[in-house]
């Protein structure tokens, strides 16, 4: 094969930095704002109600379950015992789910591990990628070629679960807070599309700056990363999203430790599996004799994995646009 | 540091005229820049590299109590016994078939999306559309398929309005023969809607005078579609394809590790699950590596295979030509 990894298209992978890097400006007008070209034929009625229809099911099969899963974990019992499981409308409302989990036990734990773990490793991934992309991205720098390749293999080639798993265990990984977050800290599919913006800071700034006496960090600090923080902020949610989601790992280093485990853990025991909450939700002590938690208490703990992902969602998206906007202009 | 900037030391003038220094003098300029990848390359070594050469295992008869260097090598014995397994192949099996399924039902699915949502009109009503179907891109496996499990589950929303109308539950969560379909309709429900960004893009970058000349020329808005917009979009059609393909044996781990136990091992097991419940569950370390070595070969092979595709169809598929 003649061609080399470095020219692997970067919008070849479907995540979502996809649009968020650069790419050619839009050839053509710009779309029309509203309204309809008048050389198109009028909608037909029955066109026009297939389609809205067919959007209307589309936002149903968001909306809908969502809608059943955080009313029920807000219903009392004797509303649940009325709908006989989920509750569809309103019908007795209560926050004794909410308060009875935040009070303590597992739950509270987890939630607690899973905000810690987040904030961690998303640190750690960000400082990292930053770093990595940064001094990557000055054409002409010494190695920087090699230590790209190296980087891209990786997309290609990998040990796979189980040489990964040794080596983890092998450093002593097992129950360690560390095996949840270095082995996926850096996503070098982040760090080259980090790498294509910031190689896209004019180079006359960066020089200016240099002249000035500052040296790389500065110039990270103080150029580069003021002018591209769209871009930074979509990959730093994106990799908050992977961390607060990820729970193979803690089944593969962690599967014992009941106290350590994150949300989504807890939710696939517990709700998923339904396994008996231990602690003091229960009558029972110990996953053996617990009893499955109550409806309202499962689909609350599905609620707490949604709301931060909820919250930041907004927001996620309005950095989205920006980062692809900067993309169509810069590219 | 500015100093070191300057031209100043041994260089050498390249055939096109462009000063190169030389390259003591480019390290010391640049072992900030050098400096800064450390972190990551270090992990990738660690984490990465280091793996790949632990893949020795499965040519061994691993045992971590020895370690690598002095456990007993097995040459192919280990391949040899996978080869033997019906289980391995029934994972195999499932594997291609889950692949075969997702790319016929899957597939289509982000593209006539993003036609349909090419064609509302309403800037606002658009990005509201999007920001919903883009949504459950963000949900985690447990997550989703908890949902599922409360809407179509034996207790969930659907089952029980079946039988509050005298109409036998269907519990598609536990089926082991429709679990094709299951696992399909929730990666449809997680990831179609995201999928179709890439299309969306295509979408807005096709030249809108061609329609205009299209329409002038007497040609409706089905014909149009088939002679505009879908052209438009060869290129990322292909390239997704070529995507799909090259991933074929990767079908989604979490997804069938979560529900195995729902609807047992010969529906759910897939080649990824496969070397995690006969490598790391049952201690058997060196046949799982052994399996997963084999999907990694077939994948790259894969990988190129479709690529190869791509660039007789005279697309850059994955990487150029």
């Amino acid at each position: 094969m003649s061609q080399t990894p470095t020219t692997v298209r970067e919008d070849a992978a479907t995540t979502a930095t996809a649009a968020a890097k650069p790419r050619p400006a839009r050839t053509g007008r710009p779309r029309a704002r509203a309204g309809r070209a008048p050389w198109e034929e009028p909608p037909t009625v029955i066109g026009q109600g297939a389609k809205g229809l067919t959007l209307a099911g589309v936002i149903a099969a968001v909306a809908v379950p969502l809608w059943i899963i955080g009313l029920t974990s807000i219903s009392t019992p004797g509303a649940v015992n009325r709908a006989g499981g989920l509750v569809i409308w309103p019908d007795g409302v209560t926050f004794d789910a909410y308060q009875q989990m935040l009070s303590d036990g597992t739950v509270r734990t987890a939630l607690m591990v899973s905000f810690a773990i987040t904030i961690v490793g998303t640190l750690v991934s960000m400082i990292v990628s930053v770093t990595a992309a940064y001094g990557l991205s000055r054409s002409e720098s010494f190695a920087h070629r090699p230590i790209l390749t190296l980087l891209i293999v990786t997309m290609f080639v990998s040990g796979g679960l189980i040489p990964t798993f040794l080596v983890v265990t092998g450093l002593g990984g097992y129950d360690q807070w560390w095996a949840l977050i270095l082995p996926s800290a850096v996503s070098v599919f982040n760090i080259l599309v980090l790498r294509s913006f910031y190689s896209t800071t004019s180079a006359d700034l960066i020089d200016a700056a240099r002249l000035d006496g500052a040296g790389d960090w500065r110039i990270l600090w103080s150029v580069v990363l003021p002018t591209s923080r769209a871009v930074t902020a979509v990959i730093a949610l994106f990799y908050a999203v992977g961390y607060w989601n990820s729970f193979f790992n803690v089944m593969l280093y962690m599967p014992t430790s009941a106290e350590k485990w994150p949300l989504q853990y807890v939710l696939l025991t517990y709700v998923n599996r339904g396994n008996g909450l231990p602690g003091s939700l229960n009558s029972g002590f110990g996953a053996a004799n617990a009893q499955t938690a109550p409806l309202t208490l499962q689909m609350a703990v599905v609620v707490l994995t949604l709301v931060p992902l909820l919250m930041v969602y907004p927001f996620m998206q309005k950095h989205f646009r920006t980062g692809v906007l900067t993309g169509a202009i810069k590219g | 540091m500015s100093t070191a900037r300057s031209e100043r030391g041994k260089s050498t003038t390249r055939k096109n005229g462009a000063v190169r220094l030389n390259w003591r003098v480019r390290l010391r300029r640049d072992r900030t820049l050098l400096l800064m990848t450390v972190p990551a390359v270090v992990l990738l070594l660690i984490f990465n590299y280091a793996p790949l050469f632990g893949l020795v295992t499965a040519f061994q008869y691993y045992d971590p109590l020895i370690g690598v260097r002095d456990s007993e090598w097995a040459g192919l014995a280990q391949f040899q016994q996978l080869f033997h397994d019906p289980l391995f192949w029934g994972a195999l099996k499932n594997t291609l078939w889950l692949s075969l399924v997702q790319l016929v039902l899957f597939f289509p699915v982000p593209i006539a999306l993003a036609l349909l949502l090419n064609t509302v009109l309403s800037e606002r009503l658009r990005n509201f559309i999007q920001s919903v179907v883009y949504l459950p891109h963000f949900f985690s496996w447990v997550l989703t398929i908890t949902i599922f499990q409360q809407m179509f589950g034996g207790a969930g929303v659907l089952n029980h309005f079946l039988r509050q109308n005298d109409i036998a539950p269907w519990d598609i969560t536990t089926n082991p023969h429709t679990f094709a379909l299951l696992v399909t309709s929730q990666a449809i429900w997680k990831e179609a809607g995201w999928g179709i960004i890439v299309f969306l893009a295509a979408l807005a970058a096709v030249n809108t005078d061609l329609y205009e000349a299209a329409a002038v020329d007497g040609a409706g808005r089905w014909r149009r579609m088939w002679h505009i917009t879908l052209p438009g979009l060869r290129g990322v059609i292909v390239l997704m394809l070529v995507l799909r393909l090259g991933n074929a044996l990767t079908v989604g781990f979490e997804q069938f590790l979560i529900q195995r136990q729902a609807v047992g091992h010969e529906a759910a097991d897939v080649l990824d699950t496969f070397s995690f419940y006969y490598g790391i569950a049952t201690g058997n370390y060196s046949f799982g590596a052994a399996a997963g070595l084999f999907k990694s070969v077939i994948s790259l092979l894969l990988i190129w295979g479709a690529n190869k595709l791509a660039h007789a169809f005279g697309e850059d598929g994955l990487y150029r030509r």
